[in-house]
C-alpha cells in the first residue's frame, strides 16, 4: 500500500533533460522507480539514455522516451505521476498541463515559484479535482523499496511502517536516518512555501488510513497555521500514534528563513504555538529531532 | 520585500490609483523645496519608516508652509520609531478628510487563496478593528485567476456598505489596486486610509505593499526598490554572495544545508547555549551544492561577525556527498588561512559520511572538530563560545 505511491507508480518527469532533472531521473531510476517518459515538446520523439548503479551494484543503462506532452506521455505509457524540475517562470504553465491532462499525481520540486502562480495553479487543481500537487519547493515523496518521485535519498533508509510527512527537505532526511533501523512506509515532502498543495492534513488522513503505517511522525517550521490545522485534525480523526518536531523557536519575526513560507507575522506562525497545538492534541512534541525519534520509538505499537 | 510609503505611492500612482503628491525629502532643506515645488501650501510630513504607528510616536506632522515642513523635517529625521531610525520623510500635499476607509488585498495562507479586506471605519489599528468589531471588516475571498474585476469590485464594496455618493469611486480604486499586486507581484496591497474628501474625492492617503521576492525575475525594476542602506552589513555581504543569511544576536554562528535543518540547528544550539549562557549568532542555509566556494564564503562572513566565538556546521548529505561538503571545508579553510581565527564544530551525517569524516580526520585542522551528532556538536559549540 503505502500512500500516494506505491510499485505499480509510473512515473513521468517535466523537465527531464534539463540538468537537475536528468540528475534525479538518473537517482530515481536506480531506486528502482519505473519512470517511464520525459516532456518536451523541442525534444518529442527523441529519447534519453541514462546509466546508473542499482541497490545490488549493477550496473545498467535506460532509455526513456522523451514526449511533447502529458497528455502524450500518459496516453502512450500509462504514467499516473508527473515530477516536475521545470524552472519556476515555466511551472504554472507546466502544472496547468498536467492537471489538464488528468494525471493523477503531479510533484512540484521546483523551489522560487511566484506564490500568485502557485494560487492560480492550486485553484486550478482544486477546481478540477482529478490532480493531487504536493509542492512546490519540496523534495517530493518516497515510498522506500517501492518508487521514489522526487530528491529524496533512497538510500538512508529502507522499507518499514512508519510515515513521515514534513515542511522541510532535510529534515525529512534527517528523520529518516535518526529511524533507519525502522524504515518508512512513505515519506512525504509537501514543501515550505506560503501555498501548497498536498498538506500536513491530506498526509495523516491518507497515512490513517493505510493498513501497512503504523506511526507517523509530523515535521512542522514556523510560518501559517497548518500545524494548528493539522492537531486539530489529528484530535478529531487520528487514532494512530503521531509524534511532531516544529522547527524555529528561535527565528525573529519578520524575517524570511529560508523556505518562502517560514517566516513569523506578529505574533502568528510561531514555533510555540504550533507545539503547543500539538501538544494540545496529544501529539508529543520532540525538542530536537533526535528527541523526536526517542519519541516515536516509545509510541510504536509493540 | 515591504516597501516604504512613497515607493507604494508612486506604484500606486502608476498603476493609476488616485494618490496625493508626494516627494521625498533626506535633509530638512530637502523638505523645505518638496514643500514648495508642492505649491507652498499646507503640506504634510510623514516619517518614512516600515512599521505601523508613526502618527502616535510623533512621526507625521501637518505644515501650513515650507518653513514649517523644514522644522517638522529636522524634528522627524533621525527619530526613532519602535528601532526603526528615520532616514527620510515624504512631503505629501494636504488633504481636508471627510471620512476614512480601510482596503486590503492579501495572500490568505490558510485557505490557499487570495482575500480582500474592506471597511468604512478605516484609518484605525486594522487588527484591532477585526477583533473589536469583526463585523465592520467585510472578507471577500478572491480567486488569484480572476482577481477584482468589477464584479468582485462591486461585491466588497457592498459588503463593506459603501455609500452610493463614493461606490463608483472606491469600486474604481479596488479594480487599479488589484492591477497593482496582480502585475507588480505583491503578497499584500493595504491601504489605510483610503479617504473620502470634503471635495468628494477617494484617495489612497497612506499604502503598505509588499512584493513577492520569488516573482523578481520578472520585474527587474524591483530591484531598485531595496532599501540597501537599512541591511545589517554581514546581511548585505552575504546576499551579494547569493547566501541565504540571515544576522541574529548570537556567539555561535551556524552553517547548514537545508531552511529546515538550519532552523533546527539554531535551536539545538540555544538549548544547548542555555547552560553556557551563548545563543546561536545567525541562520545560513548553504543549500545542496555545498562547494568549496559557497564554504569559504559562509564562513568569510561568519567570520566576520565580531560578536562570533565559534562556528557549528552542520551537515545532512542528501543530494550532497559528505566528502565533497568535508572538502569544501579543508579548501575553504586554506582560501581564508590565516583569517579564519575561531574553532569550527562540525557534524557530518548521511551520503558518504565515512569518507568525509576520513577527510577531516586527515587534514587535522587545528580549528576543527568533529563531532558525530548534531545535539553533541551543539553542546561543544556552546562550550567552546563561552570558553574564548
Amino acid at each position: 500500500m503505502a500512500i500516494f505511491l506505491d510499485d505499480s507508480s509510473k512515473v513521468l518527469v517535466q523537465g527531464m533533460t534539463g540538468s537537475e532533472g536528468t540528475k534525479h531521473t538518473t537517482r530515481m531510476l536506480a531506486s528502482g522507480t519505473q519512470v517511464v517518459g520525459g516532456v518536451n515538446p523541442r525534444k518529442a520523439g527523441t529519447s534519453q539514455d541514462f546509466t546508473f548503479t542499482t541497490a545490488d551494484g549493477e550496473e545498467r543503462t535506460a532509455s526513456v522516451p522523451v514526449f511533447g506532452s502529458v497528455a502524450e506521455a500518459m496516453e502512450q505509457t500509462g504514467a499516473n505521476t508527473s515530477v516536475l524540475f521545470v524552472p519556476p517562470a515555466f511551472t504554472r504553465a507546466a502544472v496547468v498541463e498536467a492537471v489538464d491532462a488528468g494525471i493523477p499525481l503531479a510533484i512540484v520540486i521546483t523551489e522560487g515559484v511566484p506564490v500568485k502562480d502557485t494560487a492560480e495553479f492550486y485553484a486550478y487543481a482544486a477546481e478540477k479535482g482529478t490532480t493531487r500537487l504536493v509542492g512546490p519547493n519540496c523534495p517530493g515523496v518516497i515510498s522506500p523499496g517501492k518508487a521514489n518521485a522526487g530528491i529524496i535519498p533512497a538510500d538512508i533508509t529502507g522499507p518499514g511502517r512508519i510515515g513521515l510527512v514534513s515542511k522541510s527537505g532535510t529534515l525529512t532526511y534527517q528523520m529518516m536516518y535518526e529511524l533507519r533501523d525502522l524504515g518508512f512506509s512513505t515519506a512525504v515532502g509537501i514543501g515550505g512555501d506560503p501555498v501548497i498543495g498536498t498538506t500536513h492534513i491530506d498526509a495523516l488522513a491518507a497515512f490513517e488510513a493505510d493498513p501497512e503505517t503504523d506511526a507517523v511522525v509530523m515535521i512542522g517550521e514556523i510560518g501559517g497555521d497548518a500545524e494548528e490545522r493539522a492537531a486539530a485534525y489529528i484530535r478529531d480523526h487520528v487514532t494512530k500514534p503521531v509524534v511532531g518536531y516544529v522547527a524555529g523557536f528561535t527565528a525573529p519575526e519578520g524575517k524570511t528563513m529560508g523556505h518562502a513560507g517560514a517566516i513569523v507575522s506578529g505574533s502568528a506562525g510561531t514555533a510555540q504555538a504550533k507545539k503547543e497545538a500539538l501538544e494540545a492534541a496529544g501529539v508529543k512534541v520532540g525538542k530536537t529531532p533526535s528527541e523526536t525519534a526517542r519519541l516515536l520509538r516509545e509510541v510504536l505499537p509493540a | 520585500m515591504d516597501l516604504f510609503e512613497y515607493q507604494a505611492r508612486d506604484v500606486f500612482e502608476r498603476h493609476g490609483v488616485p494618490v496625493l503628491r508626494g516627494v521625498v525629502a533626506t535633509t530638512p532643506q530637502e523638505a523645505r523645496d518638496a514643500a514648495e515645488q508642492l505649491g507652498g501650501g499646507v503640506v504634510v510630513v510623514k516619517a518614512q519608516v516600515k512599521t505601523g504607528g508613526r502618527g502616535k510616536a510623533g512621526g507625521v506632522k501637518v505644515a501650513k508652509g515650507p518653513e514649517e515642513a523644514q522644522a517638522h523635517a529636522e524634528a522627524i529625521l533621525g527619530m526613532d520609531i519602535k528601532g526603526h531610525v528615520v532616514h527620510r520623510v515624504m512631503v505629501a500635499e494636504g488633504a481636508a478628510i471627510a471620512e476614512e476607509y480601510y482596503f486590503s488585498i492579501l495572500l490568505d495562507r490558510s485557505e490557499r487563496r487570495l482575500l480582500a479586506m474592506a471597511s468604512v471605519e478605516g484609518g484605525v489599528e486594522i487588527e484591532q478593528l477585526a477583533v473589536e468589531r469583526p463585523e465592520a471588516l467585510a472578507r471577500v475571498p478572491v480567486d488569484a485567476r480572476t482577481g477584482v474585476d468589477r464584479a468582485k469590485a462591486e461585491e466588497i464594496a457592498d459588503a463593506a456598505g459603501f455609500g452610493a455618493d463614493v461606490r463608483e469611486q472606491v469600486v474604481e480604486a479596488f479594480q487599479k489596486l488589484w492591477d497593482v499586486y496582480r502585475e507588480e507581484d505583491a503578497t499584500l496591497v493595504e491601504v489605510n486610509p483610503l479617504v473620502r474628501t470634503e471635495g468628494g474625492d477617494v484617495i489612497a492617503l497612506d499604502g503598505k505593499v509588499t512584493l513577492d521576492e520569488n516573482a523578481s525575475f520578472r520585474h527587474e525594476d524591483h530591484a531598485e526598490l531595496e532599501d540597501a542602506a537599512a541591511a545589517d552589513p554581514l546581511e548585505a555581504k552575504a546576499a551579494a554572495k547569493g547566501l541565504n543569511y540571515v544576522k541574529l544576536d548570537g556567539e555561535v554562528g551556524i552553517i547548514g544545508n537545508g531552511a529546515g535543518l538550519v532552523m533546527s540547528t539554531l535551536d539545538v544550539v540555544a538549548y544547548a547555549g542555555e547552560a553556557h549562557g551563548v545563543k546561536p549568532a545567525n541562520f545560513l542555509d548553504i543549500g545542496g551544492g555545498a562547494s568549496a566556494q559557497v564554504m569559504a564564503d559562509g564562513l568569510d562572513v561568519i567570520l566576520g561577525d565580531e560578536q562570533v566565538r565559534s562556528v557549528f556546521v552542520n551537515v545532512f548529505g542528501g543530494i550532497t556527498a559528505c566528502d565533497a561538503v568535508a572538502n569544501g571545508i579543508v579548501s575553504a579553510l586554506e582560501i581564508l588561512g590565516d583569517s579564519a581565527t575561531k574553532p569550527l564544530v562540525v557534524r557530518l551525517d548521511g551520503n558518504n559520511v565515512v569518507e568525509g569524516r576520513r577527510i577531516l580526520d586527515e587534514a587535522a585542522h587545528p580549528l576543527v572538530t568533529l563531532v558525530d551528532t548534531m545535539d553533541g556538536a551543539a553542546a561543544k559549540a556552546a562550550e567552546l563560545a563561552a570558553a574564548k
